[in-house]
């Protein structure tokens, strides 16, 4: 029991901080922008493929920068030559044109590489036991996965609390035509934070590649847990999204981990349901079972009860 | 200086300025005066590039009608908006970093400047500027346009709702700011200091300008000050 509980604790929190990396930028973006980015996870995949390409080529160390700086361009582009001319259409058509984007990604993705998972491996420097608790082992790689997380938000926080630039950032997402009329540039910061906000969402594609399946739905099954985080954390919120992202990575790490059911539970507590019961079907399911829907019901329950969410301090 | 002509400036449908025309020449505290709602403050955020300007600005000797506002506000124009726009989550000290245009600081005012001139900011430098009291807030905004070094600045109703004895602390900047070469563009509503301190002034009335002189002569001017001016 003591090693089911550390290790879900630990494999939660590598996984909470994966869905930091993304969330981080997405509320970062969010907050510029005042709209969801439904691409944001798309960029997070194409992290991972073009980790694995360029891994071919020179190495995954390298890679393990290039991807994200190359993915970071796109992001550039993509706010530069689109979506900063949708923006003046209002916020709907901004909405579609990001749907519109993550589909063209995934079409891409399985153009360039097909609909079958790829062999995106751990590479050999980082695929061996760190230490062994117990029966169980823990990979180098779920390590170095939370030290690159771990590195990464501290970064974040000193360039936006210590910089002049973070500065500018925080108060342009308040104030953007004061800011600029004190001679910044606006426009140019924002498609900054949106090239870092996806370049941070394709690291955690590189870093996330090994311990998820690289596939074409990868984004599409991501995406939705990643809203979840955002709006549960508070739009526009870091710190919110921080504390949803692990809660949400450690909940869930443990709903999968336990084999369990209502049934048995109730059973425990000395409560029989029987076959014949019309409760039977729904208490026998298990609670691994029912693990996915953990995020949504949260969501729900959150958008009920704190519509601006944990830290947020905007309405939804 | 700045040279403005036939300005005309529009939200939405609703033609704001009709073809505004004034200057300001260098050393000048020239004030644009005129009751509620004339235009004063579009007039300020046409030229600034915030409102989109039609007619002619220049400003040293450059045509900047079509610039972008950071573009313009890097030329040399300083901008202080109404309502004291601070950033209230920000402390002094980094509002006033925000007010600079690059790293290092090579313009005529410094921190020290700043802080001499406001002892009251040194104190708060490390406060957040959203609870500093309104006086408080007009003076970092000042001070925050005159951290980007601008040659003109144009400030949009500084002393409203101030106490008298903070009115006259924002008049001896004003003063202070102009001995060092720089222009002035006020905004007010209340003649009380443009009388005081303004080398000109300009009177406007529904999206134009109805009076032009000096002091003196707006003073000696009863009929102007009856129709457009007194509420
Ligand atoms: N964002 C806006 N949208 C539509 N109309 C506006 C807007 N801002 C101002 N106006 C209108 O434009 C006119 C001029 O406004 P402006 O702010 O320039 O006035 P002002 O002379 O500065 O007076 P005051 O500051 O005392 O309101 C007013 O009638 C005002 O109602
Ligand atoms: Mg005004």
């Amino acid at each position: 029991m003591l090693e089911l509980v550390i290790f879900s604790t630990l494999n939660g929190v590598v996984y909470g901080l994966l869905l930091f990396m993304l969330s981080s930028g997405l509320t970062l973006i969010f907050s510029m922008m005042g709209v969801l980015n439904f691409a944001h996870a798309s960029m997070f995949m194409l992290g991972a493929y073009f980790s694995y390409q360029v891994g071919k080529l020179v190495g995954f160390w390298p890679a393990l920068v290039l991807a994200p700086l190359l993915v970071g361009l796109i992001g550039a582009g993509v706010e530069r030559y689109g979506l900063r001319h949708v923006h003046r259409h209002g916020h709907v058509p901004e909405l579609l044109f990001t749907f519109g984007l993550a589909y063209l990604i995934e079409e891409i993705v399985v153009m360039g590489w097909g609909r079958n998972p790829i062999e995106n491996r751990v590479p050999a420097t980082l695929d061996f036991p760190l230490f062994t608790l117990f029966t169980t082992s823990y990979p180098a790689y779920k390590a170095f996965m939370m030290a690159v997380s771990i590195g990464m938000f501290v970064a974040l926080y000193l360039v936006l609390k210590r910089t002049r630039i973070g500065l500018i950032i925080q108060a342009a997402l308040t104030h953007p035509s004061t800011v600029a009329m004190l001679g910044h540039n606006v426009p140019q910061v924002f498609m900054r934070v949106f090239a870092a906000g996806t370049a941070l969402a394709a690291l955690a594609g590189v870093i996330g590649g090994f311990a998820l399946l690289t596939t074409p739905n990868m984004a599409a099954a991501l995406g939705p847990i990643v809203f979840v985080v955002v709006v549960i954390g508070g739009l526009g919120s870091l710190g919110g999204a921080l504390i949803a992202s692990l809660a949400i990575g450690i909940m869930q790490t443990f709903a999968v981990a336990l084999d369990v059911s209502l049934l048995d539970l109730l059973r425990h507590a000395g409560v029989a349901i029987g076959r014949e019961s019309a409760l039977f079907e729904l208490a026998s399911i298990k609670i691994a079972q029912a693990a996915p829907m953990i995020p949504y019901v949260l969501l729900v329950l959150m958008l009920i009860v704190r519509p601006k969410g944990l830290l947020g301090t905007r309405e939804t | 200086m700045l040279r403005v002509r036939d300005l005309h400036a529009f939200y939405g449908k609703s033609h704001i300025l009709q073809g505004v025309s004034f200057d300001v020449r260098p050393g000048e505290i020239v004030s644009l005066l005129g009751r509620n709602g004339v235009g004063r403050s579009t007039t300020i955020k046409a030229i600034m590039g915030d409102v989109p300007p039609r007619g002619s600005i220049i400003f040293r000797s450059e045509e900047i009608v079509g610039l972008r506002p950071h573009e313009i506000a890097r030329r040399g124009l300083g901008y202080v908006p109404e309502n004291r726009d601070i950033f209230p989550g920000l402390t002094v000290r980094e509002n006033l970093i925000l007010g600079m245009k690059s790293t290092k600081q090579t313009g005529r005012w410094s921190f020290e400047d700043m802080f001499e001139m406001f002892p009251l900011l040194r104190e708060r430098a490390d406060t957040m500027g959203g609870v500093l009291s309104g006086g408080e807030q007009q003076m970092l905004t000042i001070c925050r346009t005159l951290m980007g070094d601008p040659d003109l600045i144009m400030i949009d109703e500084p002393t409203e709702g101030l106490a008298p004895k903070m009115v006259d602390l924002v008049a001896g900047l004003l003063e202070q700011i102009a001995r060092r070469g720089i222009s002035i563009l006020l905004v007010e509503q209340k003649l009380t200091i443009a009388l005081r301190i303004g080398t000109r002034l300009y009177v406007m009335g529904h999206g134009r300008i109805v009076f032009e002189g000096t002091p003196d002569d707006l003073k000696a001017n009863a009929a102007v000050r009856k129709e457009w001016l007194e509420v």
